[in-house]
């Protein structure tokens, strides 16, 4: 029982659980769900594309978790910020034209493009939070409403069509290689974002800043940058899931590209057991938690329930780890527990 | 003089660029759209008509920020409630005043979930609303996918009833005079704001609210119910959502999933062009109304000028919030170098 109680304390268990859980449903609605088949030297199957579809929602995760574990407060516009960056990209490659067969200018032109495109919103909404202290959410709702609509100025209101074999290499797979190209994205992302943080300083300089500004001010750590740098970051992570996301259907749509993700990254983070409240922060928690939010994804989608009406699970899903999370519950649990055992001990003395 | 001047500092500074912006903006585009007719009196009343409803929920928006909350599900309350009254009186062929009832006491029901995880669970409330958003917008693709016209007579009667005004009008080509219009929802919406206007300047709870945002550290150790007045405007900010949405309901008469995007960003760069300070304790609900009005000053610019695509009213709004939010942040700052 003690040993119970004591899994139970530890970090990943919450992420873990219930990623078993919703692998458990699955299995059990879907017995071909871990069948994996090789077709035309490219592996397919149910896990394989939880973990393709799901590559983009963590490197989002991996930017929101450090946004959140500096600042306290989460990026809302990183959907937004993602069309964004896709439709400049596509627009730089496709030179202005609707839909086009060859690039007109070189690839990487283009992906630089996006990601600096992320990088100037990040930095936007660092300014914002860290230089002028404005909320967060509030200071990202800016993005999260105007990205979209500038998106669309670039596309000028159409979808832009690349229709080029190499554009959709990031989205797909390379020929000879059996997994999906995403797959590799997402974990290098992961991989340099771990080496950034544990070889040097700066994870733990990010969780001082999180957990008391102003003290990690006082004991000369830079807050202001710190947070600034973060926001920054997790721009950039949303121009690479932005490239992603337009690799995949080799197009822009800044109306659905990105879509509803702000909710997912941050369900993510909340389900890899990080406090949203910031401080302390585990990455591996909230990729495991991408990882589950997408495999929830697919079942819904298994279960034939449409894109528009998913959004209503996953808010009942947020409310109740939120809830769960909070110091409020907690205190409401151990004063339930305190009158639980105080009344057995009454019983046993009388 | 002086002493007036010094006196009007801060925050009232922030609501008298407000208003002289509203004056100078109009007053450009009544140079401007001379000849297309901005001049007239209608146009200056549809600004009232075609944003009764983001009145009353930039009103109710207000009063959350100033506890030192937010809400951002406004905008999909509203496409539910649209749906919901589309739905109850097409498909389930209910009277419109019932289903208006059934529509305010979700509303209710709703204010009190979100109202409950954020007073008494301390969730923040940007999580709490931000998942209520997602809900709302998810239930209103659970009722229906398509979209749903209104045709209830009772309805349409409410939505057409026009109300036109003994003054202002202008002769027309054939010499009959036309008198300007309104309707009835914008009386509704201006009664809804100076009601939260009284209650939030004369009353007990409406004082209480202020000084929750202020400080609520203070606030509680004066004695007073944080929990329970939190409660309480979260409970009256769906309530007034809900019914935000039954008047913008009267202007679309429809139902779809897509409806009022990004409203809740209107409504919250409504209260902070007026005044409102996001950190809570300042704030004035007409000031709002002002906000509105340059909402929809920029929305006639952009219908009067006819080829800017429409988003550049968002675009427009979003540039504002942030122009506002960084004007307030640097007066606080210029407080905090005071003391």
């Amino acid at each position: 029982m003690n040993k119970l109680i004591k899994l139970t304390k530890y970090r990943l268990f919450l992420p873990i659980t219930c990623l078993l859980l919703v692998l458990l449903i699955n299995v059990i609605k879907t017995p071909t769900f871990f069948n994996i088949t090789i077709n035309n030297g490219v592996l397919y199957g149910y896990i394989i594309d939880v973990i393709n579809r799901g590559s983009e929602l963590v490197v989002f995760a991996v930017g929101m978790t450090i946004v959140v574990a500096a600042s306290a407060g989460t990026d809302i516009s990183v959907g937004a910020v993602s069309a964004l960056a896709g439709a400049v990209c596509c627009y730089v490659l496709s030179g202005g034209e609707q839909s086009t067969d060859f690039y007109h200018a070189p690839y990487i032109v283009g992906v630089l493009a996006a990601i600096l495109t992320g990088m100037v919103c990040g930095a936007w909404n660092g300014f914002l939070v860290a230089k002028l202290k404005i909320q967060p959410m509030v200071a990202t709702l800016i993005l999260f409403t105007a990205g979209r609509g500038m998106a669309q100025l670039i596309t000028d209101g159409q979808m832009i069509y690349l229709r080029v074999e190499h554009f959709k290499m990031l989205g797909a797979s390379i020929p000879g290689v059996p997994l999906p190209t995403p797959v590799f994205v997402a974990i290098i992302v992961v991989i340099i974002t771990m080496l950034l943080l544990k070889k040097t300083a700066l994870g733990l300089y990010i969780e001082s800043v999180g957990v008391n500004a102003k003290a990690a001010r006082l004991l000369g750590l830079n807050s202001t940058m710190i947070q600034f740098l973060t926001y920054t970051f997790c721009g950039i992570m949303s121009g690479i899931a932005g490239l992603i996301i337009t690799s995949r259907v080799y197009s822009i749509d800044a109306n659905n590209a990105g879509l509803n993700l702000e909710l997912d990254a941050i369900l993510a983070v909340a389900l890899g057991g990080n406090s949203l409240g910031g401080g302390k922060f585990s990455l591996i928690g909230s990729v495991i938690g991408a990882y589950t939010i997408q495999a929830l994804t697919t079942t819904l989608y298994a279960m034939s329930i449409s894109a528009d009406q998913i959004p209503v699970y996953k808010a009942i899903v947020v409310v109740i780890i939120v809830t769960l999370q909070s110091p409020e519950f907690a205190r409401m649990r151990k004063n339930i527990t305190a009158k639980f055992s105080n009344k057995q001990n009454m019983k046993e003395a009388a | 003089m002086v002493k007036k001047l010094k006196k009007i500092e801060g925050n009232q500074f922030l609501l008298l660029i407000t208003i002289v912006l509203f004056l100078v903006m109009y007053a450009i585009g009544c140079i401007i759209f001379q000849d297309k007719g901005f001049t007239k009196f209608q146009v200056f009343l549809n600004l009232f008509i075609s944003n009764a409803g983001l009145i009353v929920i930039a009103t109710s928006m207000t009063m959350v920020l100033i506890t030192g909350g937010i809400d951002i599900s406004v905008g999909s309350v509203v496409a539910l409630t649209c749906m919901l009254l589309a739905w109850m009186m097409e498909i389930k062929g209910m009277g419109a005043v019932p289903a208006l009832i059934t529509v305010l006491l979700i509303g209710v029901l709703f204010g009190l979930v979100q109202g409950y995880l954020v007073a008494y669970m301390k969730i923040q409330p940007f999580i709490v609303t931000l998942a209520g958003m997602f809900f709302a917008r998810g239930m209103t693709a659970v009722i229906s996918t398509d979209m749903i016209s209104i045709k209830n007579e009772t309805f349409l009667a409410w939505a057409q009833a026009k109300m036109y005004l003994p003054f202002g009008g202008y002769t027309n080509k054939k010499g009959i005079i036309i008198y300007p219009y309104i309707y009835p929802s914008v009386l509704i919406a201006l009664f809804v704001l100076v009601l939260v206007f009284i209650m939030l300047k004369y009353t007990k709870f409406g004082r209480s609210i202020y000084a929750i945002g202020g400080n609520e550290q203070s606030a509680l150790l004066m004695g007073l119910n944080v929990r329970r007045t939190k409660l309480k405007v979260y409970i009256l900010d769906g309530l007034l959502a809900f019914f935000g949405g039954f008047l913008f309901c009267l202007n679309t008469c429809s139902g779809f999933v897509e409806q009022a995007k990004g409203f809740e960003m209107e409504a919250i760069a409504a209260s902070v062009i007026g005044g409102t300070l996001l950190t809570g304790g300042v704030g004035n609900v007409f000031g709002s109304l002002f906000g509105v009005l340059i909402k929809g000053t920029i929305e006639t610019f952009i219908n009067f000028q006819g080829t800017l695509s429409s988003w550049w009213t968002k675009i427009t709004i979003a540039a504002l919030l942030a122009f506002f939010i960084i004007l307030q942040s640097i007066f606080a700052k210029a407080k905090e170098k005071k003391k």
